[in-house]
């Protein structure tokens, strides 16, 4: 499918969507309480049958902490782009998609990691490359004395 | 003390803990496997990563994109002309330049050096792990000429630093061409050896042969790409689904296998080989004329958006993905690198296999440390 079906199709599965047409990939925004919901339709749906979890983005988007999912399909080739985001910076939450995509562990072990990105039902959710002490470093309003800046 | 001896040394139930690395050759590079064993069978890896983890996102949102692409040099090494490549492509990407074919060219064949050269630095390190000392003084010796080429026309050797928005650095050394077919008319003569002391061994082939296999929903569940993933059968080739530089332009054949264990693994990398002077052959009498560089401003300003660009490094798919703000800096910078994702699959590889044959399924993966810590 290309774009334009693509996001045609992604309409017909629930509502409460809003779907764009990038410049390069269909990007669907979805509230963090359907994410999984629609990520395992994604998944196991037979016209789009997204099978490989490309990459999970976490970025801090000045209050908001958004996820950003690119997934691909291995039979069709196409690719669709899921964002999601929660104004909760204390406790930002959302719901694991490694029962899916195992490829997702690692990936949202990282999210946590340097955005501090809960996720629910994750099943080993521990820092990955800093101790637990640090900070979460990509977000924006991280400080550090030691960071030098020019 | 004998009651608590016994208990520490026959008891069949408990399992035993071991620590491999943050320092041991077998890892290559600081990183460290907890591994649980029951006697000498494979429970359960755990990889602990993070031992050089410089925060090279983190690094790239108070850089320009021209001085980002230093940094990607350094997250996998053996891959760095082609790393350099994914941020300049995406950059290209971006501002909607159009790159001469000369550019081009020159890139596809760099590229296919440096996965040349990152595949022979595979091959000797692997006959290494499985004890063939004589892989790694022939590995490394070939490898030297393409480090010799890479240094008469970058002046760099590993860390080449080649490539700039709009195309590359320097033009080519005048004796470039010459070098590079010296080079292949070499190494054409030299492959069948390699072959001869590892592919064919019988040795070599109870190391590897079913161990570690890989089914295709696998690989693509855990998201292996390269020649990884292709040894499983999964067809993942960015160069083939989504050519970028010249790669539309030439003939090759994206090396598959279906048996997915360390043996294909290690398989597809030795044919890739062969695959990538394939394609050098096919362009090194063809470079076009015309600029080495496209003019471009003093300072980079992508348009407001997110660019997403993929490339096929010697170990999987490279991505890049920037979200711009419209300022001189990226707001984000986000790589997708192919051994943090493949480093997924390790442990589901291991679990069963003895620990010996670990080392085996670590080593044909091909990890470059520096690539999953950033």
């Amino acid at each position: 499918m290309d774009k334009i079906e693509l996001g045609e199709f992604i309409k017909t599965l629930d509502s409460g969507f809003e779907i764009k047409e990038g410049k390069q990939f269909t990007e669907v925004t979805v509230p963090p309480s359907k994410l999984h919901s629609l990520a395992s339709q994604l998944r196991e749906n037979k016209e789009t049958l997204f099978d490989f979890l490309v990459s999970v983005t976490g970025v801090d988007y000045g209050p908001d902490l958004g996820l950003i999912y690119h997934l691909r399909s291995t039979k069709y080739g196409h690719t669709v782009v899921i964002k999601s985001r929660t104004p909760d910076r204390e406790n930002p939450q959302f719901d694991s998609v490694s029962d899916i995509w195992e490829a997702a562990d690692l990936h949202e072990r990282e999210a946590f990691d340097l955005l501090g990105i809960r996720f629910s039902n994750h099943p080993d959710l521990r820092r990955l490359f800093l101790n637990s002490s640090w900070g979460f470093p990509l977000r924006k309003d991280y400080v550090d004395d030691d960071i030098i800046t020019w | 003390m004998e009651e608590k001896l016994k208990d520490i040394t026959t008891d069949e139930q408990k399992e035993y803990l071991i620590n491999i690395g943050p320092q041991h050759p077998s890892t290559h590079g600081v990183m460290r496997l907890v591994v649980s064993l029951k006697g000498e069978i494979v429970k359960n890896v755990e990889p602990h990563i993070g031992y050089i983890h410089r925060g090279i996102e983190k690094m790239c949102e108070s850089l320009t994109y021209a001085q980002i692409i230093h940094l990607t040099d350094r997250m996998d090494y053996l891959a760095a002309h082609i790393n350099n490549e994914a941020v300049c492509l995406a950059v290209e990407k971006a501002l909607e330049i159009d790159i001469p074919d000369r550019i081009k060219v020159i890139r596809t064949i760099m590229s296919e050096l440096t996965r040349l050269q990152s595949h022979q630095l595979f091959w000797a390190s692997y006959g290494m792990d499985l004890g063939g000392q004589t892989c790694f003084f022939y590995g490394l010796r070939d490898r030297e000429m393409i480090l010799d080429i890479f240094e008469e026309t970058t002046g760099g050797r590993m860390i080449v630093s080649y490539n700039c928005p709009g195309g590359v650095m320097y033009d080519l050394h005048p004796n470039f061409q010459k070098s590079v077919k010296e080079f292949l008319k070499h190494f054409r003569k030299v492959l069948p050896e390699y072959d001869d002391i590892l592919t064919g061994n019988v040795i070599f082939h109870g190391r590897t042969k079913g161990i570690g296999p890989l089914s295709l929903e696998d690989a693509v569940n855990y998201g292996i790409t390269g020649p990884s993933g292709r040894a499983s059968g999964f067809s993942c080739d960015v160069r083939k689904h989504e050519p970028y530089s010249a790669y539309d332009r030439v003939k090759f054949n994206e090396v598959m296998y279906n048996a997915g264990d360390s043996f294909h693994r290690y398989l597809a990398r030795v044919e890739e080989m062969r695959e990538s002077m394939n394609i050098i052959d096919q362009l090194i009498d063809n470079i076009p004329e015309g600029p080495y560089a496209v003019k471009m401003k003093p300072v980079i300003k992508l348009p407001e958006g997110e660019y997403w660009q993929r490339v096929e490094t010697p170990r999987g798919e490279l991505g890049v993905f920037i979200i711009s703000d419209g300022n001189k800096t990226p707001y984000r910078f986000r790589f997708r690198t192919p051994n943090f994702a493949n480093l997924s699959v390790l442990n589901h590889l291991a679990k069963g296999f003895k620990i010996a044959d670990l080392i085996a399924i670590f080593g044909s993966l091909d990890f470059v440390i520096p690539d999953i810590d950033r």
